[in-house]
């Protein structure tokens, strides 16, 4: 059944507004933080909802070229995690590090865009 | 365990200064961590005026005096700034193990140390004092301490310290491509063994008090450990302690540079590549730190959304680490 208004992004973003705009000014010290913390908690939340599925089919996608399997993303991440650590990897490196980095950039996407223009 | 009573701490504090009568006010909690608390007071009695930080464990911890009580002596005994060491916690003061130091009056979050205009002088002059600090604190008699952790017999302080990283992250079970990279650049570059002296284990920016003439005071010393002094100057270089102003390695607010020039100048041994390669640890350290603090609310010992989204800082160690070793 579709949900009425608002979307699930817009409910959170609600939420972080409320956070920002009057939560935190509202606290002292250290809940202000927090609250602050649960506003960017709550941020991360909207951009893996908007990011994710997008990512995540492309980190697959990029894992099957790479090692030849098939599978969940999980198992994927499994195999080449015991295949860097074991060495099998280590003469394709450079392959590894380009999927890594591309991996890396879709999660800092997702967990703090600003750290990309750091 | 319950909270400290100002009249718990009054009782304890005249116990400790030998006098009849001890009031305190402006009993307030610090910033805590997982397994232990910091609170701030002042103690007033006849002739005295005392600002003081209480720091205890968490229940269940011994009674004795707490090694970090003897190396903040062992440290200001050395030339270090840290914060005098009063009174060790008696049993009949009621509050748990744990002990009493003076209070720094200065300046602790990194993001104003960075941009407080009345700090532009010590941020030029800080990591010149790291380096003499650090010289002072690796130069202290191991003898003169309590026991500390250190590498078995034989083993380098690296191959100890890399082993116990890895048995922490495996613990998780969970699949870290980028971090099983750095751990086999690291294992195929470990510095040689050199003697275990003392190191701090945790320096770096945000465990620091500061003023307009620099560093007051350096705190934090529950990790201290024996292994490779290297170590502590990679720590201080990794990127998450810059606090935004990446293009300062060290904290943020210096060079290397000035760093080094000054640890030497003050007697102490560098090696300059073992530092790069302790910087890149010291990343991939701060990283699986990251999860073990995000477990710490997943697992239910400690619930916090802070703990939580620490969990989602780890790709900013494995951005970093790409950046070092790629």
């Amino acid at each position: 059944m579709t949900q009425d208004r608002p979307t699930a992004r817009e409910l959170l973003d609600a939420v972080a507004e409320f956070l920002t705009e009057e939560a935190s000014p509202a606290l002292d010290g250290r809940r202000a933080f927090l609250a602050r913390v649960a506003s960017n908690a709550v941020a991360i939340v909207a951009r893996e909802l908007a990011l994710g599925p997008a990512a995540d089919d492309a980190e697959s996608e990029r894992l099957r070229t790479l090692l030849g399997s098939k599978g969940p993303l999980d198992a994927l991440n499994a195999e080449l995690a015991r295949r860097i650590r074991d060495g099998s990897l280590d003469a394709r490196r450079e392959d590894v590090v380009t999927h890594l980095r591309e991996t890396v950039r879709d999660k800092l996407r997702i967990a703090n865009p600003r750290y990309l223009q750091s | 365990m319950s909270e400290p009573t100002p009249e718990q701490l009054a009782r304890a504090c005249a116990r400790a200064f030998g006098l009849d009568e001890v009031r305190v006010d402006g009993l307030r909690r610090l910033a805590g961590g997982a397994s232990r608390e910091t609170w701030a007071f002042d103690a007033i009695g006849t002739g005295i005026e005392e600002h003081l930080v209480l720091r205890r464990d968490r229940a269940g911890a011994a009674f004795g005096e707490p090694p970090e009580f003897t190396l903040l002596q062992a440290a200001a005994r050395a030339g270090v700034p840290v914060p005098a060491a009063r009174f060790v916690l008696a049993p009949q003061d009621g509050l748990g193990g744990g002990f009493v130091m003076d209070r720094i009056e200065g300046e602790a979050i990194p993001r104003r140390i960075l941009r407080d205009d009345n700090l532009a002088r010590a941020r030029d002059a800080m990591a010149a004092q790291c380096g003499t600090i650090l010289a002072r604190i690796h130069a202290i008699d191991a003898a003169t301490l309590p026991p500390l952790q250190a590498p078995e017999p034989g083993v380098a302080p690296a191959r100890a310290e890399l082993t116990r990283f890895r048995e922490l992250l495996d613990r998780y079970g969970e699949p870290h491509p980028t971090f099983e990279l750095a751990f086999r650049w690291l294992g195929a570059r470990e510095p040689p063994g050199r003697e275990p002296a003392l190191v701090h284990g945790d320096f770096r920016h945000g465990n620091f008090i500061v003023g307009p003439e620099g560093i007051r005071a350096v705190l934090d010393w529950e990790l201290a450990h024996l292994g490779d002094p290297m170590e502590d100057l990679g720590w201080l270089c990794v990127k998450a302690w810059r606090y935004g102003q990446s293009a300062s390695p060290v904290g943020g607010f210096g060079k290397r540079e000035d760093l080094f020039a000054a640890y030497e100048a003050a007697g102490g041994a560098l090696d300059p590549e073992a530092v790069a390669w302790w910087e890149v640890f010291g990343t991939l350290r701060w990283g699986i730190i990251c999860i073990v603090q995000a477990f710490t609310h997943l697992d239910g010992h400690v619930r916090s959304v802070e703990l939580a989204a620490i969990g989602r800082r780890v790709c900013e160690t494995e951005h970093d680490l790409l950046e070092l070793i790629a």
